[in-house]
């Protein structure tokens, strides 16, 4: 076990643990946020750069800092090493700068998009961004394209995470789905907009930070503040059956993975839940799940917004 | 116990006298006061002939505005009714098909947008919740109606009409919305 300090607090670890994971083994706000690396998909991280950290000492052997922001999500710790995230000015106005960059390409159609309510790019934004863009140039544009006939792409919204590729890779057998081209012009598609036919990939649109890979069956449906999320499961052969279905009033809007804190599919019996397509699209009525119960919401999040009651009836349950 | 305010009045119920009885009194007192005002300036107007001044501000009937090449401005995002404090908005959005591009300003667009307007309290929280400067209290008056269910006010009643545009330049904060 080795010792890092972060932004003042000190945990120990097992070593080869990056920084990110170590600050989420700590908890709390120290956590730096992250919107490519995903800690279920094994190669994710490294590309989106938000969650640069200051480190301020290197190691017990070596306590130079180290000159440039590194990476905290494939970086390792080493034994002693102090790092900054909350703490360091320099880390939030970088991270700034990053927000702004993500910001270029990426369209400023909140009120449009399915995503807005839990997207992290546009948390990163209201906390970072300034109202205003600098950029002068023209907006890069694509025209939204179906992957097959469930899922849709808005190539505009896209961040380049290539979390949705490690899905494919990860998840399912064949991979039909990458990135094309490179550098400015790099986008993700299907070859020749091949159907996806593998039963998570539905999965991709879980996992995408933003609103780029979108369900076609609850498109523009509702706005996800409006809806309540329940905890339900079911009995599938393909998946664990354990899911969240976004209700409104009696009618169920959607089906998604159960997600923590930092937007990844939970861990059930030590399996991340990933759920079949099946689940996703198919089963949109309450006969068909088993209805736990309200799915707790942190409650600064506007997905909690018009739902106290439902947290008034969880909190009295504890009590009596 | 003595009254802290000074303002209590001591009531009684002593018998009336022959003069107080007869009232003649109390009658020319009182019509004194329905003829003065009849001398006075009538507060009264002759509504809809007549139209009082309205504040710039004014909070009455909401309009949905439509952009310089009309076409609508609402994307259906739910932050009006999200912030209607009387729960008085709700909408189905839709998705804006090929070759609609001059009927909705974005890809996305209101099906349906309903206000209740027995529901709205007029407070405006709506037009400042509106991301798409779409949605604005103008000082057009919510007229009356019979039916409980003519108060709800659909997409042909709100949305404003192309020949008939509606002015809302006095309270509308322009340069707000992005250009797109």
């Amino acid at each position: 076990m080795i010792k890092v300090t972060i932004d003042d607090i000190e945990i120990e670890v097992e070593p080869g643990t990056t920084i990110l994971n170590a600050a989420r083994q700590a908890g709390g706000d120290i956590v730096p946020p992250a919107m490519c690396y995903y800690s279920k998909l094994p190669g994710t991280g490294g590309k989106c750069r938000t969650c640069l950290v200051e480190v301020a000492a290197g190691s017990t052997a070596d306590p130079r800092p180290m000159p440039k922001l590194v990476a905290s999500c494939s970086t390792a710790v080493m034994d002693g090493m102090i790092v900054k995230n909350k703490t360091s000015e320099r880390v939030h106005n970088n991270r700034g700068g990053v927000v702004e960059f993500l910001l270029i390409n990426h369209p400023l159609d909140c009120p449009i998009c399915d995503q807005a309510g839990e997207c992290h790019l546009q948390d990163l934004g209201y906390e970072h961004g300034s109202a205003k863009t600098r950029y002068e140039e023209k907006r890069r544009t694509y025209d939204p394209i179906d992957i097959g006939n469930k899922i849709k792409l808005h190539m505009n919204r896209c961040i380049l995470c290539y979390r949705c590729v490690h899905v494919a890779n990860q998840l399912t057998d064949k991979r039909v789905h990458g990135v094309l081209h490179r550098g400015e012009h790099a986008e993700i598609s299907t070859y020749i907009e091949n159907a996806i036919e593998n039963d998570f990939s539905g999965n991709m649109i879980d996992v995408c930070p933003v609103g780029a890979l979108t369900d076609k069956t609850f498109r523009f449906k509702s706005r996800v503040w409006f809806l309540k999320p329940m905890e339900a499961e079911c009995s599938c052969t393909k998946c664990s059956g354990k899911a969240v279905v976004w209700m409104f009033g009696n009618e169920i809007y959607r089906v998604t993975a159960r997600k923590d804190k930092y937007g990844e599919v939970e861990n059930i019996d030590d399996k991340a839940a990933w759920i079949c397509n099946d689940c996703r699209y198919d089963k949109k009525d309450t006969s068909k799940w088993n209805i736990i119960g309200p799915r707790s919401i942190n409650r600064h999040s506007v997905i909690s917004q018009g739902k106290y009651k439902t947290f008034m009836d969880k909190e009295q349950k504890k009590i009596s | 116990m003595k009254s802290l305010t000074n303002r209590k009045k001591v009531v009684s119920d002593k018998p009336m006298t022959f003069t107080e009885k007869l009232y003649l009194w109390a009658i020319a007192k009182g019509m004194m006061v329905t003829f003065k005002h009849m001398l006075r300036k009538r507060k009264t107007i002759k509504y809809p002939e007549e139209v009082r001044v309205f504040a710039p501000v004014y909070r009455g009937m909401h309009v949905l505005k439509r952009d310089e090449e009309g076409r609508e401005n609402c994307t259906a995002c739910g932050l009006c009714a999200v912030a209607c404090p009387a729960e008085a908005i709700t909408m189905v959005a839709g998705e804006r098909q090929k070759g609609e591009e001059k009927l909705y300003r974005e890809e996305k667009y209101a099906e349906t947008y309903e206000i209740n307007m027995l529901r709205c309290i007029f407070c405006g929280l709506c037009e400042e919740a509106c991301p798409k400067e779409a949605v604005f209290l103008t000082d057009r008056i919510v007229p009356t109606e019979f039916e409980r269910n003519d108060f709800i006010y659909g997409k042909d009643k709100l949305v404003e009409p192309l020949d008939h545009r509606i002015d809302i330049t006095k309270r509308q904060h322009t340069g707000k919305r992005s250009k797109i």
